[in-house]
């Protein structure tokens, strides 16, 4: 008997994989060494491949993407340079936590190792900034490989996965394999359902507080929506207050008055402080960054604490903790709420009374406030005001990195998971604006800003190429300060004054830029036209840039200088001189 | 000194999938996070299912060794991660290859210490010894020193292998 020639070339096989495995869109950019797959792609119309101009876009955009719809993003980039430069997005990806399969092109396996051209050690450059990568050898496992890889990068501990596809194993013939549902992998296998008993301790140390806070982050967002729901229903229950990181943003309304704003380095007042002060710590799907910490021998000093994390490497990591408790965080929660339903504990009434009490005090600090006059917009006011115009529409907000970045977190107010998207890990300037194409593409009638700074706009200026291509109705929100503002802000606060490379000489004129791709360009520098300017930027049907001129010395506060204690914030521009920054203090980042 | 930053050594015995890259992802995650490698051996021991069993000696503080552990767990090749040193009695075994050239006496004082060593003899020269000793790291270091004062000119350790006393399997 013959036996059956197999039909199916190895470019053929990948993208009925990834039809398989519900992926819509592809972010990408074409070479020698993917010309198979790009021509497999022409050949169909399941998936949309969407043509990025530089290939670390391409790994933003498919973040923004997963970020904003709980999915997969994929890239798809060539061997060489291509899978170079996607390497800080993958990096941006694994910090943050964002599941993404990248698809690299690579010389025919018998050149591997040959210095063959455009041959890079992809899945040697990309082993640390992965969760995981697979160099595929032979077309009998390039199916099968696909869907371990979106089976990895979606589940536990969400990440970045790169398969590496030598040129022959795409023009290779091979039978397709279908996925297994549900995929049992043979050693991956992340613990979703929290202890039963850890969970009755947890309820116990929460019901006995006397100064409770929880502190959520980014896995609550991973974890999906319906842990929102959870969060903000067992928070409601307690009647505690809560604080999220830069990451967890929108896991709780931020309209709710149980919410006390972010924590951390650029977080409130009352925030860190309750950190400070509580007596029970209840974080959920956080990590002790350093952000968030501050100097760690003082770091919530006299609080019993609970970690909930899937990832047990984020636990005892940075901070030791009393009750760690490995589980997903939505499926903690669940066991959270009917655990206290059918328990019922009676709550200290009277310590909580005077715990929100203190809380409030903290609050009457106004730790956000600034002075806007008639004759410079200041950044804080161009967010309020933005945020005024924007939150009956159904919009989602991506940045770029620095201080408009943090008066972004302070000042536009998140009501649902998934609606802002940032670069908090790596913090990677020129995010902002592929993640909101990224976002766009998902969402094509909803509102997709991104508040940029001047600086880090001009580090992927080239998307907006993308943007016309795909006529993406992003926009381009520049606090133009003219400086690197949050590195100026450093060199103010801890090096004397000297503005050493941060001020942006020989900007380009945005609104000329714009034009140029094809977008509208506004500029506006009087705190009198400011509403006018955000109205017509959200009535055009396109991708606008808006260079707002905004103040060009204002400092981002509350701020906990680096090896700073939760108490010793610095609020505003009179208490710089508190005290000389610690050594130690110096040399952290 | 509090008992959180004692530093103490641990004998880490990780299955793995034995496929390319591997090790690299190991040895990676050591250098990568600052972790410290005192000993490190690696060989398929399970060829139908394809594991290999990577015997890891490290030193650290035990916050900084339950990251390693967790660090390792979380490789998605890693099928299973056990900390010898803490999970009850277990035995650790090194050998050594021991070149030793000189005639006369201190040969003979070599061959006699070989003797109390339980050390093989695996290759012979009128002017020279390789000698072949297993034992625990402390046995083998011993040994070693003694052959420096006698001749000593090459020296070969596999590295740990360790393993549970018992009947349970890794
Ligand atoms: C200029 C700048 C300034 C910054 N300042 C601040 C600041 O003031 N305040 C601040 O908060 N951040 C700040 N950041 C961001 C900071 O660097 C970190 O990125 C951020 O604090 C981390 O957020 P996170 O702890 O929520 O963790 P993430 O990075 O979102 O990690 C998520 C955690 O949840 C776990 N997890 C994942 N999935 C699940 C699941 N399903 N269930 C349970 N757990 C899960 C993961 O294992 C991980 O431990 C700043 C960043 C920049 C660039
Ligand atoms: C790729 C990259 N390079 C350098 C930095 C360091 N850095 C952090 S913020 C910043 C300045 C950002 O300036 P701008 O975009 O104008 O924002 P602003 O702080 O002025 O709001 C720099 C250089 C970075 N985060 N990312
Ligand atoms: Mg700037």
């Amino acid at each position: 008997m013959k036996p059956e020639e197999p039909a199916t070339t190895g470019a053929d096989l990948l993208v009925k994989a990834l039809i398989d495995e519900e992926v819509e869109v592809v972010f990408g950019y074409p070479g020698g060494a993917v010309l198979p797959i790009y021509d497999s792609l022409f050949k169909q119309n399941r998936l949309r491949h969407i043509l990025v101009r530089h290939e670390q876009a391409a790994v933003h955009a498919a973040e923004g993407y997963a970020r904003s719809t709980g999915k997969v993003g994929v890239v798809l980039v060539t061997s060489g340079p291509g899978a170079t430069n996607a390497v800080t997005g993958l990096t941006d990806a694994l910090m943050d936590s964002i599941p993404v399969v990248c698809l690299t092109g690579q010389v025919p396996t018998h050149l591997i190792g040959n210095d063959a051209f455009q041959e890079a050690d992809t899945t040697g450059i990309t082993r640390p900034c992965t969760k995981h990568n697979y160099l595929v050898k032979s077309v009998a496992n390039l199916a099968r490989t696909v869907h371990e890889a979106f089976y990895v990068a979606r589940s536990g501990r969400p990440g970045p996965v790169v398969i590496d596809l030598p040129k022959d194993v795409l023009m290779n013939k091979h039978d397709y394999t279908a996925p297994d549902k549900p995929v049992q992998h043979k050693s991956y296998r992340p613990q979703v359902k929290p202890e039963a008993s850890k969970i009755e301790q947890a309820i116990e140390l929460i019901a006995g507080a006397k100064k409770p806070v929880f502190y959520t982050g980014g896995g609550v967002v991973n974890s999906g929506p319906k842990a929102s729901k959870l969060l903000a229903q067992f928070v409601h229950m307690t009647g505690y207050p809560i604080t999220n990181t830069l990451m967890g943003l929108g896991t709780f309304p931020a309209s709710d008055k149980q919410f006390l704003g972010m924590l951390g380095m650029h977080g409130t007042y009352e925030a860190n402080l309750a950190m400070y002060h509580c007596d029970v710590l209840i974080n959920i799907g956080a990590r002790f960054d350093d952000r968030i910490t501050g100097k760690l021998a003082e770091f919530s000093p006299h609080s019993k604490k609970i970690h909930i994390d899937i990832d047990p490497s984020s636990i005892n990591k940075n901070v030791r903790v009393d009750l760690p408790i490995v589980g997903d965080a939505g499926h903690a929660l669940e066991e959270l709420i009917r655990v206290w339903k059918s328990r019922q504990p009676r709550t200290d009434l009277k310590a909580l009374k005077a715990w929100w009490a203190e809380i409030d005090g903290w609050r009457g600090r106004n730790c956000l406030a600034y002075k806007q006059d008639n004759e410079t917009i200041k950044p804080q006011y161009a967010l309020e005001r933005l945020y005024h115009h924007i939150k009956d529409r159904d919009h989602y907000i991506t940045t770029e990195v620095g201080q408009h970045q943090m008066w972004a977190a302070q000042f536009l107010k998140f009501e649902q998971p998934n609606r802002w998207m940032t670069s908090g890990g790596l913090g990677t300037m020129g995010y902002g604006l592929p993640a909101a194409m990224g976002v766009q593409i998902a969402h094509p009638d909803s509102l997709v800003i991104d508040v940029a700074g001047e600086a880090s706009i001009m580090m992927n200026i080239q998307e907006l190429s993308t943007v016309a291509q795909y006529r993406l109705p992003v926009k381009i929100f520049i606090l133009n300060n003219q400086y690197m503002g949050m590195v100026r802000q450093w060199q103010e606060l801890l090096h004397g004054g000297r503005y050493s490379e941060s001020y942006m000489e020989s900007l380009p004129d945005f609104v000329k830029l714009a034009e140029a791709f094809g977008a509208v360009g506004l500029r506006c520098h009087e705190p009198a036209k400011l509403d006018d300017t955000i109205k017509e930027m959200i009535a055009v049907n396109r991708s606008v840039v808006v260079d707002v001129l905004v103040d060009k010395t204002e400092n981002c506060f509350p701020m906990i200088p680096s090896g700073a204690a939760h108490n010793d914030m610095l609020l505003g521009p009179d208490d710089k001189a508190a005290k000389p920054m610690s050594e130690e203090g110096m040399v952290l980042v | 000194m509090s008992p959180s930053d004692l530093v103490s050594s641990h004998t880490i015995s990780v299955l793995v999938d034995n496929e390319p890259g591997i090790l690299a992802r190991v040895v990676g995650l050591f250098s990568g996070r600052g972790y410290n490698i005192e000993s490190l051996t690696v060989a398929e021991t399970d060829a139908r299912e394809n594991l290999s069993r990577i015997t890891i000696v490290t030193k650290g503080t035990p916050m900084i060794i339950e990251q390693i552990k967790a660090q390792l767990d979380r490789l998605v090749p890693v099928h299973r991660v056990r900390d010898l040193t803490v999970e009850g009695p277990h035995i650790e075994r090194e050998l050594a290859l021991v070149k030793v050239k000189g005639t006369g006496e201190r040969r003979v004082e070599a061959l006699r210490l070989a003797d109390v060593f339980r050390a093989k003899v695996i290759d012979a020269k009128t002017d020279s010894f390789v000698f072949e000793v297993t034992g625990n790291s402390d046995k083998v270091q011993t040994f070693v020193g003694l052959m420096e004062g006698l001749g000593l000119v090459d020296v070969g350790r596999t590295g740990i292998v360790a393993m549970s006393r018992g009947s349970e399997a890794l």
